[in-house]
């Protein structure tokens, strides 16, 4: 069936079974491919998507369920986010397979809380897996970003949940 | 990894030397295949290894070298022969080139060689490979020459530009200047003239004392940036146009067959193309990778299993237990890998007994096992991690039915390995060339696994079981041990087959300083066989021999009375193990005196590929009664250190990897059949478990070794001896968290 998405700010209209993995019709079918496939179960957090701004499992997350709200993928924080800032800055990513999703948690954590605590990433980051261990580089870029988005000239759009929206 | 996989090439080599003096002088290289059998299959005679590894294959050499590509603008492009997978190798890869060159080294960038084990043999191995933390190690010689060759080059055109001695100039950023004339041209501007200068065969190499990049915190990884906003390219992300999605029915038991199946449902499922047996089981072909599992699901398989492993994980390990008790078959054989003074009196006297038991583990990757694979006639053409590119051309010529040489590997960036992209049967690639065989055309197949195939395909680190028996002499030193290590060969069906000592199994017991500075030492090897695929797991051995070493020697300082840091100082001491000393000093200079409240440290050290590491983890015991690791002091020896922050990574990232083995690591099997499958069950560590890691390197001249693997090992037992000083009792078996829910 035809299926109509808002993803990364566009519109986009996909055939598709509405029963199909969100994350499926984005890679496959959308071409987006930043999200990566890791359990399938929503166990692991490598397929981290945003649904209005709330972190998803978009393997586990029927497409149907997207119709009609603003998706947003790794690819739709445009590459300057702080987060992907300090990703890069403190080199985050071993192999890299799970660091979409881990940007994309955090990316919500920081739009809930400009600065996080330890607890706080605790409790964010913990559905993301990351078999090569890079845990305390991502709690150290978070930290970092949220820093570097403190820094920004315009604290308001600086703000990671507004960057996101747009 | 290294020297087993060399003896894929030095087999090959005798393979191909003995086949080679039957055969006439002359022949080309076609003339000259000959079925010589390597591991059943065809392999080419007559000539090297590596000309039968290339042949086929066309790769553009420019003016600067397989390892060295410079555009016109003087940007600098590495060709890493080493797939990345995590361990940050292209980064040390490219400051080794661009130290010696010279190079601006925010101009440098990396890129992967495609397969052609001629040009891009890993020097340790023979082979195009990855593996036994080697990178760095096997091409520190090979790119500091490509990069000095390639500097040469660029002054030798610039001395003859400007009319001046070359020694009269310098290099800097990719800038080459002359001070007295205070001339300076780009790499840029000199390109062409350098291009046409003939690289000098011996090129002066750098005194490591005036490198200014190596070594430094400028050498950075070059990935980052495509890992965080996500265009870095896995396999899983290759697009092309008309490429279909396979996924496959697998059996649940090891060594099972498809009896017949029933596709009717499958293909009736909207977007699947095709249904066929392959020897693996059933693909199933589509258009999308839904599709492809829908398909799947609808299949119903019936599965012939009369050569099945049905015993479970238990009876594995009892039976191994039985073998260590000397109540083993007949067939299985005790191999001695280390044997000292008289082995009658080893048992002699009051006894140290302890026995430990490793289960199965999985690799899980982030990424599944994937491939891409496209076949025309005897053409093919595979995109996908391939860990060892030259095993992969072979298996894959086998099923097309060419010249292992023409087989083309572009390979890409994979989401992890520890391991599992290199096998001897290139498994998962395999099954893709099948499928991608049975469509033709050269249509681009993608196979798929979900994590439920990956985690019951096996390629497990194999149980192991360790019996210990060690007598102290009267100042609480070992005067005499007695070791018995019963595990599955990695090594036994090797392409050159089973090895008098699969080293695998023993390597980190076989070598230890303890060993050493005991003067009774009878220790051997059982593999009884199993059949379940066992395959290396980072840090390979020392994921249990470390484990085994380092906690027994904590309960037998514990025994003598002694402090177990003073107690292995003595032992190194006595043992000659320098390495050892200085990283286990560094490491409690660096701790210092004052533990974390309500923390209980627990040390070990262990040397595993070239390198060694000495660990103080702070351990206490969380709500809910699981030990939970905070800080963790580490110092590592791996020679000249290149890339210091990525010896920093490895060190952290290997350090969760073996702290999730050492906790919760395990696999279990029921009748058979696989029982953990997803991270559901298999539990990994995540944030909220993660330790923070500190990691000191040790100053050292000599030649770089590895750090993908060696920080594996070390947590485990370093926990297991905090556990011990906190009054607990010794860990004997593996993982320390039981599951809740069978």
């Amino acid at each position: 069936m035809a299926i109509n998405l808002e993803v990364n700010g566009k519109a986009v209209a996909v055939e598709a079974a509405d029963d199909t993995p969100l994350l499926w019709v984005l890679r496959d079918d959308i071409g987006l491919t930043g999200s990566k496939f890791g359990c399938g179960i929503g166990q692991c957090g490598a397929c981290t998507v945003h649904i209005n701004g709330q972190p998803v499992r978009s393997c586990s997350t029927p497409v149907s369920a997207a119709v009609g709200q603003k998706v947003t993928t790794i690819e739709g924080l445009g590459g300057s986010h702080p987060a992907q800032q300090a990703w890069a800055k403190l080199d985050v990513p071993q192999c890299g397979y799970c660091q979409s999703g881990q940007i994309m948690s955090a990316v919500a954590l920081l739009a809930e809380k400009p600065t996080p605590t330890d607890e706080d990433i605790d409790a964010a980051m913990a559905g993301n897996v990351c078999r090569c261990g890079t845990y305390q580089r991502v709690r150290a870029a978070i930290k970092e970003a949220a820093v570097i988005a403190k820094a920004l000239p315009d604290t308001t759009s600086a703000a990671p949940a507004a960057a996101v929206a747009n | 990894m290294s020297r087993y996989i060399r003896n894929i090439a030095e087999g090959a080599q005798s393979a191909a030397t003995d086949a080679g003096s039957a055969s006439p002088g002359g022949a080309t290289r076609r003339d000259v295949i000959v079925a010589a059998t390597l591991a059943g299959g065809a392999l080419l005679v007559g000539c090297s290894l590596a000309d039968a590894m290339s042949a086929g294959s066309q790769v553009e050499i420019g003016a600067f070298g397989p390892f060295i590509k410079i555009a016109a603008d003087g940007a600098v492009t590495v060709i890493s022969k080493h797939i990345e997978f995590g361990q940050g190798n292209h980064a040390g890869l490219a400051a080794i080139v661009a130290e010696e060159l010279d190079a601006d080294w925010a101009r440098v960038t990396v890129e992967q060689a495609p397969a052609n084990a001629k040009l891009y043999a890993n020097v340790g191995m023979g082979v195009q490979g990855t593996g036994g933390s080697t990178a760095i190690a096997n091409s520190w010689d090979q790119l500091r020459k490509a990069g000095a060759g390639a500097r040469a080059m660029f002054v030798q055109a610039a001395a003859n530009r400007w009319q001046v001695a070359p020694g009269e100039i310098t290099v800097k950023d990719g800038l080459v200047s002359h001070a007295a004339s205070g001339k300076s041209a780009s790499f840029g501007d000199l390109i062409a003239d350098a291009s046409r200068v003939t690289p000098p065969e011996s090129p002066t190499l750098k005194d490591p004392k005036t490198f200014t990049l190596i070594g430094s915190q400028r050498v950075r990884r070059k990935d980052s940036v495509a890992k965080s906003n996500g265009t870095a390219v896995f396999t899983l992300d290759v697009k092309e146009e008309g490429l279909l999605t396979a996924m496959v029915a697998h059996a649940p038991r090891f060594g099972a067959t498809v009896a017949s199946f029933d596709d009717a449902a499958a293909r009736k499922v909207a977007g699947v193309v095709d249904v066929f047996k392959i020897p693996t089981g059933v693909a199933v072909v589509a258009k999308n990778t839904w599709a492809a599992r829908q398909g799947r699901e609808a299949l119903k398989v019936t599965w012939e299993e009369s050569k099945v492993e049905a015993r479970g994980s238990d009876a594995i390990l009892a039976d191994f237990k039985k073998v260590a008790a000397g109540q083993g078959p007949a067939e299985v054989k005790w191999t001695p890998f280390e044997t000292k003074g008289d082995p009658a009196s080893v048992t002699d006297g009051e006894l140290f007994e302890a026995t430990y038991d490793f289960p199965f583990l999985a690799h899980a990757t982030m990424e599944p096992m994937n491939c891409v694979a496209r076949v025309k006639g005897n053409n093919a053409h595979l995109t996908f991690g391939s860990q060892i590119p030259t095993v992969d051309q072979l298996n894959t010529a086998r099923i097309v039915g060419n010249l292992p040489g023409a087989v083309k590997i572009d390979t890409l960036f994979a989401g992890g390995s520890f391991g599992r992209r290199g096998n001897f049967q290139s498994d998962y690639a395999v099954e893709c060339v099948h499928i991608a065989k049975k469509v033709g055309n050269g249509t681009a197949v993608k196979l798929v696994w979900t994590r439920e195939d990956d985690m019951r395909a096996g390629y497990f680190r194999p149980i192991v079981h360790h019996d210990v028996k060690v007598r102290l002499d009267k100042d609480g030193f070992p005067a005499s041990w007695r070791h018995r290590i019963v595990s599955q060969s990695i090594m036994k069906g090797s392409p050159t087959g089973t090895p008098k000592l699969d080293e695998t199994a023993v390597e980190g017991a076989l070598g230890s300083p303890y060993l050493k500075a005991t003067p009774v030492v009878d220790a051997q090897l059982a593999l009884p066989d199993v059949g379940v695929p066992v395959l290396w797991w980072r840090a390979v051995g020392a994921t249990h021999t470390a484990f085994v070493m380092e906690h027994t020697i904590d309960q037998l300082a514990r025994k003598a009375g002694k402090d177990p840091v003073d107690y292995r100082k003595a032992l190194y001491t006595k043992a000659g193990a320098k390495r050892h000393l200085a990283v286990l000093e560094l490491a409690m200079e660096k701790a210092g005196p004052t533990v974390t409240e309500g923390y209980t440290r627990g040390v070990a050290v262990h040397e595993s590929f070239g390198s060694v590491v000495a660990q103080i983890a702070e351990v206490k015991i969380a709500p809910g009664g699981e030990p939970r690791v905070g800080r963790v002091v580490t110092a590592i020896d791996c020679g000249i250190a290149i890339a210091t922050d990525q010896i920093a990574a490895q060190m952290e990232g290997g350090t969760c990897f073996g702290l999730t083995a050492a906790l919760f690591g395990q696999v279990t099997l029921k009748d058979g059949v696989v029982q953990e499958t997803n991270f559901d069950t298999y539990r990994s560590l995540r944030m909220n478990e993660a330790p923070t890691v500190e990691t000191y390197i040790v100053p050292s001249g000599n030649a770089p070794s590895g750090a993908g693997e060696p920080g594996t090992p070390v947590i485990g037992p370093a926990v297991a001896n905090a556990l011990l000083a906190m009054g607990r009792p010794a860990t004997a078996s593996l993982p320390m968290v039981k599951p809740t829910v069978a």
